[in-house]
């Protein structure tokens, strides 16, 4: 299968536009790039400058000759590009790929994605405009083989493929990418481009039902929303026999339309590792929640994170100047300020303020604000109202200020991670006020949840900050058994693991009458601690916002 | 390849509208089309450059000055010789700097000849024309400071380097983009004259016929451009009908009031608001070669005029789309 993907692609590069290669480093993998170097592909990680894609002034030449000469960038020639690390490209360079594969320039891309989490994963401005998927990790060692491309094989196909009747093949492929829930116009554009360029690898001049299987399996599987619901066969009805291979040769067009819809969706399915749809499904939602997609997501800043594009600018507030990039804005104008200004710069070079760059930097600082918010009976009724009018208006200025927020709710039993890192409001509002209250304190559980959000929100580059909403009357320890003692050993291990991490934290004692127990904890979290009277939302509000520190 | 044709484009016709309508007058100022992946948003706009009447400029002028006086001195333009040529359609790609969209010095003469001469940016040749920036959203800050700066003004002032220059930089802008990657400045939003929202069509057989159009482009390239050309002709003509129309049209007192009438209800801000849906509205009058301007016209052009100059309001859950259908329905019933 994968190298079948590697021979389609080079086959047909501009309709292809490219292959999403899923899977970590392994013995598969190794293979695979291997016979994909037969293709040339020149290599770009995700945090590659704009001046090397798109090219720019090559200053080394240009002063050496004294006339202009630009280097091209990687996207100015045609051919094969590999993108490595794929799962780390940042959105920016997801879509300048993306516009210089629409631009229809013979550029094809191999998206190699290592995303290992839930939450990674390529970004859907690529996702979408790539044909092919392989996923590597369903593939055993034993299975694969070394194989090359067949060079010879590809060149007498591409001959082929002007020729290629398609006419029948459109309306099916779009009706299955419709059954399967894909909603973008390019999966058919893409699948069919697929489709032409297997039945011409199979030396065919038109395509046939093998060329659909193939396509969907290697278009469609990773981009399905939802699978059609088969109907149960009737146990002992037989099944149908297999039609009889028409007669005249010329009349396979009609044998295409005959065959049902049906038999191609079983492609897609079995094509599919189990559990990949719901990964694939969660690094579409993560990302769509606001993950880390949004272009002010990301800070730019002086001193830290990574590299940006130098801009002009003054020295000083904590700016660096780009030495390199200053003496390249520089060197061009040296034999015009010579002119200008006679008797000065023979032996120097002459700067003008003007050339000065400084560097800038993208910094990863967004913060997500994680509410843990106590719904159990002791936490009386009305204060959870009040808690929650709180987060409520919380959510307006984590709106303003670009948080993210994320919602545990503990009762009952056990904690919940009611909402992940969002920056949804809407959902957010929605979880909050379907949130139903009573029942025990199991408040260990709910600071191991919050601690392993936290943690993965690092993970992800944000800064988390955990706020506490709770009368600290734990009494469910972590197993689940009504062991108070338990329960409060419990909670204070997980309190100092936190406060070991070094998550900044906030405790609100919503509590009628504020017990020792709480303020215990939040010191052993090393949490602000508030001790709220009687409060409407908005003081709540106002108190989490100067403990927070805006 | 010559773009894909306009009238080719498989049903999205509030987007094609939207279009047609700053073609018809370029004061609406512009459409953003914001939507899903893969629904044609950048065909469009490509497709509409083909479409537009051509300018009269002087020969040689890096700003496409109609006349030879209006020529900027530092271009040195000797030519008076009037040409007729295509309405600039001027691409800003994401990853532009900053001397490329204003201009710089021009780097080739300073280098060999040791002359200071001003090279024209992106804004010069976009004068009198298009600015065309696709996944507007993703634009660097700095980028969209000076677009707002020169789109306010209609100039670009370039002072560094000991240069100061100016020259006029009056363009349409038109931008695309994904709302899911991020979201859009209100200044900058204020900026597009009409926006639209653009969906996946929902019908099987429109998007079998969106795929084998594509198809029969990409692979029959030449029959399928001849089939759509007179097509694209007729739509042409019936803009610049639509044009020549259009000062003679009527605009009644009641058309001004339901304006007025609408932004009140809606609270957009500024006025900004009501000479757009006004523009909108008498462009699509000329367009349907209607000789008043109706409360119909204005109930047709209103959402793309006004949805995207709605206060955002975070925790409603409607979409603007439906805010703006909603007032329509009690302002103008």
């Amino acid at each position: 299968m994968v190298e079948r993907a590697l021979s389609l692609l080079a086959i047909d590069p501009r309709g292809l536009r490219g292959l999403w290669l899923r899977g970590r480093a392994g013995p598969v993998r190794d293979r695979v790039l291997a016979a994909l170097a037969a293709l040339g592909p020149r290599k770009l990680h995700p945090f590659i400058t704009d001046e090397a894609l798109m090219g720019g002034l090559d200053l080394s030449a240009t002063l050496a000759s004294g006339a202009m000469h630009r280097h091209a960038g990687l996207l100015e020639t045609p051919g094969f590009l590999a993108l490595t690390m794929a799962e780390r490209c940042p959105p920016g360079l997801a879509v300048r790929l993306g516009q210089a594969l629409d631009q229809d320039a013979g550029l094809a891309l191999i998206a190699q994605d290592e995303a290992a989490e839930d939450g990674e994963g390529l970004p859907a401005a690529l996702a979408d405009r790539l044909g092919l998927f392989v996923d590597l990790d369903s593939f055993a060692w034993g299975e694969t083989d070394d194989f090359a491309l067949s060079l010879p094989l590809i060149a007498t196909a591409q001959a082929r493929l002007a020729h290629m009747a398609t006419d029948a093949a459109q309306a099916r492929l779009v009706r299955v990418a419709a059954d399967l829930g894909i909603a973008s116009l390019r999966a058919p554009l893409l699948a069919l481009a697929c489709a032409r360029a297997h039945a011409a690898w199979r030396g065919a001049g038109v395509i046939a039902e093998e060329d659909l299987e193939i396509a969907v399996a290697l278009c469609y599987a990773h981009k399905a929303r939802h699978f059609p619901e088969t109907a149960p066969e009737p146990e002992d009805a037989p099944p149908e026999p297999p039609q009889p291979p028409p007669e005249e040769e010329g009349a396979q067009n009609e044998s295409l339309q005959d065959i049902p819809e049906e038999m191609l969706i079983d492609a897609a399915r079995s094509a599919l590792p189990p559990g990949l749809l719901a990964q694939l499904q969660a690094a579409r939602v993560a990302r769509a929640m606001g993950g880390n997609s949004g272009a002010g997501a990301a800070r730019k800043s002086l001193r830290r994170g990574r590299p940006l594009p130098s801009r002009a600018g003054k020295p000083g507030a904590g700016a660096r100047v780009d030495v390199i990039a200053t003496l390249r804005q520089a060197a061009p104008w040296q034999k015009m300020r010579r002119a200008m200004m006679p008797g000065r710069g023979l032996d120097r070079l002459l700067l003008m303020p003007a050339d000065i760059r400084i560097k800038r930097y993208q910094d990863q600082t967004d913060r997500v604000l994680i509410f843990v918010v106590d719904a159990s009976g002791s936490a009386a009724l009305a204060r959870l109202a009040e808690a929650k009018g709180a987060v409520e208006l919380m959510l307006a200025e984590a709106y303003s200020a670009r948080d993210h927020v994320a919602l545990v709710a503990f009762r009952g039993h056990s904690a919940e991670l009611c909402l992940p890192p969002s920056r949804s409001l809407v959902q957010t509002k929605r979880r909050l006020a379907g949130l139903p209250g009573g029942g025990a304190t199991p408040l260990a559980h709910a600071l191991q949840i919050a601690l392993a959000t936290a943690e993965q929100a690092r993970g992800h580059g944000m800064a988390p900050t955990l706020a506490f909403l709770t009368d600290g009357r734990g009494n469910i320890a972590l197993d689940g058994s009504a062991n108070r003692a338990q329960a409060g050993a419990e909670a204070a291990q997980i309190a100092r693991a936190i406060a070991a991490r070094k998550i900044p934290a906030l405790v609100i004692d919503t509590s009628l009458r504020p017990k020792p127990q709480l303020a215990e904890l939040a010191a052993q979290m090393r949490a602000n601690m508030i001790t709220l009277p009687r409060a409407d939302a908005r003081t709540l509000s106002t108190t989490l916002s100067a403990a927070l520190g805006g | 390849m010559t773009p894909f044709p306009f009238t080719a484009i498989v049903g999205q016709d509030e987007m094609k509208t939207a279009m047609i309508l700053t073609a018809i007058d370029p004061k609406i100022g512009g459409v953003l089309v914001f939507g899903d992946r893969g629904t044609g948003k950048s065909t469009a706009v490509r497709a509409l450059a083909a479409l537009l009447p051509p300018i009269d400029a002087v020969k040689g002028c890096p700003v496409n000055s109609a006349h030879p006086d209006d020529c900027p001195v530092w271009a040195e333009v000797t030519e008076t010789e009037i040409i007729t040529r295509p309405t600039p359609v001027v691409d800003l790609p994401l990853g532009v700097t900053e001397d490329r969209v204003t201009g710089a010095l021009d780097i080739e003469r300073a280098l060999t000849r040791g002359e200071k001469a001003f090279q024209a940016g992106l804004l010069a040749r976009a004068n009198r024309g298009y600015l065309y920036i696709d996944e507007v959203n993703l634009l660097e800050d700095h980028i969209v400071d000076l677009l707002l700066d020169v789109a306010q003004s209609g100039e670009n002032v370039v002072e560094r380097e000991g240069m100061s220059i100016r020259h006029p930089a009056r363009f349409v802008l038109v931008g695309s983009g994904n709302p899911e990657e991020g979201e859009l400045r209100p200044q900058l939003l204020d900026r597009f004259g009409l926006s639209v929202e653009v969906t996946s069509p929902k019908e099987i057989d429109t998007r079998i016929e969106v795929i084998r159009r594509r198809d029969a482009y990409e692979n029959a390239h030449a029959a399928f451009m001849a089939e759509w050309a007179p097509h694209d002709a007729a739509l042409r003509a019936r803009i610049l009908a639509a044009r020549a129309a259009l000062p003679g049209l009527n605009t009644s007192n009641v058309v001004l009031h339901d304006c007025a009438a609408v932004c009140l209800a809606l609270g957009s801000d500024g006025l900004r608001g009501e000479l757009t849906l006004l523009r909108a509205a008498r462009a699509l009058a000329a367009y349907e070669g209607a000789a008043d301007v109706t409360r119909a016209h204005i109930r047709a052009a209103a959402p793309m005029a006004l949805r995207h100059r709605l206060r955002r309001d975070p925790l409603d859950e409607a979409g603007s789309t439906a805010r703006v259908a909603r007032q329509l329905a009690e302002v103008l019933p």
